[in-house]
């Protein structure tokens, strides 16, 4: 901070340089190994591969909303996932519209569903979302506004700690109910689905999948960038401010309020970033995205991975749903306990996750070296 | 608030019939008493006579249920907010030392730094040369400058209270709020704390609240004696000692 460069906020930064830089390697070399390199030999990566990287790269990017929020200004959001399922909606819609007249009934205006449901016209939201640039507008627009009147009624009113924690698990488990009505116009129980292309391009194509995955991981590194020059703003002090001494913060005059809001529309917009490539990769965007369960599992992933590094959050991300496709697999009725023990586990022992272990192991080892050097040095003398 | 701050007021605080009650317990009842601007006032009484509850009064963060408090005689402090008032020239240091535990001293005083307190400004936030050399100042008033770069969690607890006052001198503050800066302080950090408050106090109004008779003393200013939410007597040290009244509530029966 006290450093004169501009860009010292990215280049002090090692770790989290290292983490986008193996990224970025992936998103490049993974491609090339899926489009390049001919099926059955040993360096060919398959699209299932490459489809479930990208949804981890989806994850990594909602598990950074939530350090945003959770990790540098102490709100602890259970209701992360609707901004996600969000976000897919609005992305869902747009491919709707895409399917034209290609659905089932061959109805050139109406998705299937509505069909099904005997309705006569669109329902007035689900205009303009034909053209992608105000589908992708609402991505980030439709999160933004939720937690825009959602925080400034909460943050106004002062509601902080556990009591935040759960209305924000209402709000999510409120929006799972309304989404799961046919009256909403969003599909039911079944949500969206049957997709069939992006910006005309088949979403069944090798190229298109590579090209999601591209873009999930361009999204993890921008959104990365965004947070990481957020946190360490002078804004971001005053996010760990609030996080650390609340009233302290108030009362040398920050308007804590505006901070919380304006933190949680940021994690939030980015939320839905992640819900809406998130949708393409997996092909369906249905209520149960708005499970209070989802949202609680992002809390998991941060505290295993770090919470308040940014990129400890990518890291616990991934290496939760890395375990959690394994553990599915292999034994799939112990994954739900080993889900809560891993909970257990990182809050007793692990409060700063995996990354807080490595640091704790390169700091000892550090002290241990200028030990041996001083002792040394010593001899020397 | 700038252009105020020109011309000298007659008070810079005036409380005038100020009550509070909680659950039917009068905190605060029918007290008042005024700050003269550069004014230098300890505050005294036993526990529950309604210090603190005065002091949330005064930053906001309470509303009295009825009376008068006003600060450099015009400005109305039961229709702001914390945010609000401290932007206006109050500072105030808590009981319990409250720094920013994770951030180091320099930055714990940059954000205690009179400016622009929004958003959007903060994100762009670069400090200059002059707000360098104003925070580095500070530093070494409060007597930190060789714990410049050390988080404010690591500091003893003497030190915290020191870097807290800094903070509060960051906000350039007319009048300064200070609960029991000496509480769990060792004898000589005690006498420097009083040092540095004395040295504080001209250029701006500085009320402390304390239990400590020996601080008070080392403060050697006037003092009020608060007892049941209520003024009971005001003079030096040695007057308020010699008091019936103030011996009475003091000693007990």
């Amino acid at each position: 901070m006290t450093s004169q460069s501009r860009l010292a906020w990215l280049m002090n930064d090692v770790a989290g340089k290292r983490l986008m830089a193996i990224i970025l390697a992936v998103i490049i070399v993974l491609p090339m190994l899926n489009l390049l390199v001919p099926e059955g030999s040993f360096f060919h990566v398959s699209s299932y591969t490459i489809g479930l990287l990208g949804k981890y790269l989806c994850y990594a990017l909602l598990a950074l909303a939530v350090d945003l929020i959770w990790g540098y200004c102490g709100i602890l959001s259970l209701g992360h996932g609707a901004f996600f399922a969000l976000g897919g909606y609005a992305m869902g819609m747009y491919m709707m519209r895409q399917i034209g007249d290609r659905g089932v009934y061959g109805n050139p205006l109406l998705p299937d569903f509505m069909v099904f449901l005997n309705w006569q016209e669109l329902p007035w939201y689900w205009y303009g979302f034909d053209n992608f640039f105000f589908a992708m507008l609402m991505v980030a627009l439709a999160p933004g506004i939720l937690a825009f009147v959602f925080g400034w009624l909460a943050f106004r009113s002062r509601v902080t700690g556990v009591y935040l924690s759960i209305i924000t698990q209402a709000m999510t488990y409120a929006l799972m109910l309304a989404f799961f009505r046919n009256d909403m116009g969003f599909g039911g129980n079944n949500g969206l689905t049957d997709f069939k292309d992006i910006l005309g391009f088949s979403l069944q194509d090798d190229t298109t999948k590579v090209a999601l995955f591209v873009c999930s991981g361009l999204a993890v590194i921008l959104g990365y960038l965004l947070c990481r020059y957020v946190v360490s703003s002078k804004l971001g002090r005053v996010l760990v401010s609030i996080r650390d001494a609340e009233s302290r913060t108030r009362f040398i005059g920050y308007r804590v309020e505006h901070y919380k809001l304006f933190v949680f529309v940021l994690s939030a917009m980015l939320a839905g970033i992640a819900g809406a490539l998130y949708v393409p990769q997996v092909g369906i965007i249905n209520p149960g995205e708005f499970s209070p369960i989802n949202s609680i599992e992002i809390i998991i992933w941060v505290a295993v991975g770090g919470r308040g590094f940014l990129y400890g959050a990518i890291i616990g991300a991934v290496l939760v749903n890395y375990g959690k496709t394994f553990f599915t697999g292999a034994f799939p009725e112990i994954w739900l306990f080993m889900l809560g023990g891993l909970f257990v586990v990182s809050t007793l022992f692990l409060p700063q996750g995996v990354v807080g272990i490595v640091q704790q192991w390169k700091d000892k080892r550090a002290e241990k070296k200028a030990l041996q050097d001083g002792k040394a040095g010593e001899v020397a003398s | 608030m700038k252009i105020m701050a020109k011309h000298i007021p007659q008070h810079i605080l005036y409380l005038n019939g100020v009550s509070k009650t909680f659950d039917g317990f009068k905190a605060i009842n029918d007290l008042s008493f005024t700050v003269k601007p550069g004014e230098l006032r300890a505050i005294i009484g036993p526990n529950g006579a309604g210090k603190t509850t005065m002091m949330d009064i005064i930053t906001g963060k309470l509303k009295p249920d009825v009376g008068d408090v006003f600060f450099r005689d015009t400005v109305d402090l039961t229709k702001h907010d914390e945010a609000d008032i401290a932007n206006m020239g109050i500072g105030r240091k808590f009981q319990k030392p409250t720094v920013i535990e994770s951030l180091t001293v320099f930055e714990n005083l940059e954000l205690a730094l009179t400016g622009n307190r929004g958003v959007f400004k903060a994100l762009l936030h670069k400090l200059n040369a002059e707000q360098y050399q104003r925070i580095d100042e500070v530093i070494k008033l409060v007597g930190l400058a060789e714990k410049r770069d050390w988080l404010g969690g690591n500091l003893s607890h003497g030190q915290k209270q020191w870097l807290e006052i800094g903070m509060l001198l960051n906000q350039e503050p007319d009048l300064l709020l200070v609960d029991e800066p000496a509480a769990g302080m060792t004898d000589h950090e005690t006498e420097m704390t009083a040092k540095l408050l004395k040295e504080i106090a001209g250029e701006r109004s500085v009320v402390v609240v304390e239990h400590d008779m020996e601080f008070i003393k080392a403060l050697d200013c006037p003092v009020t004696v608060l007892h049941e939410g209520h003024v009971l007597a005001e003079g030096t040290l040695e007057q308020v000692q010699a008091n019936e009244q103030v011996i009475e509530v003091y000693l007990g029966r």
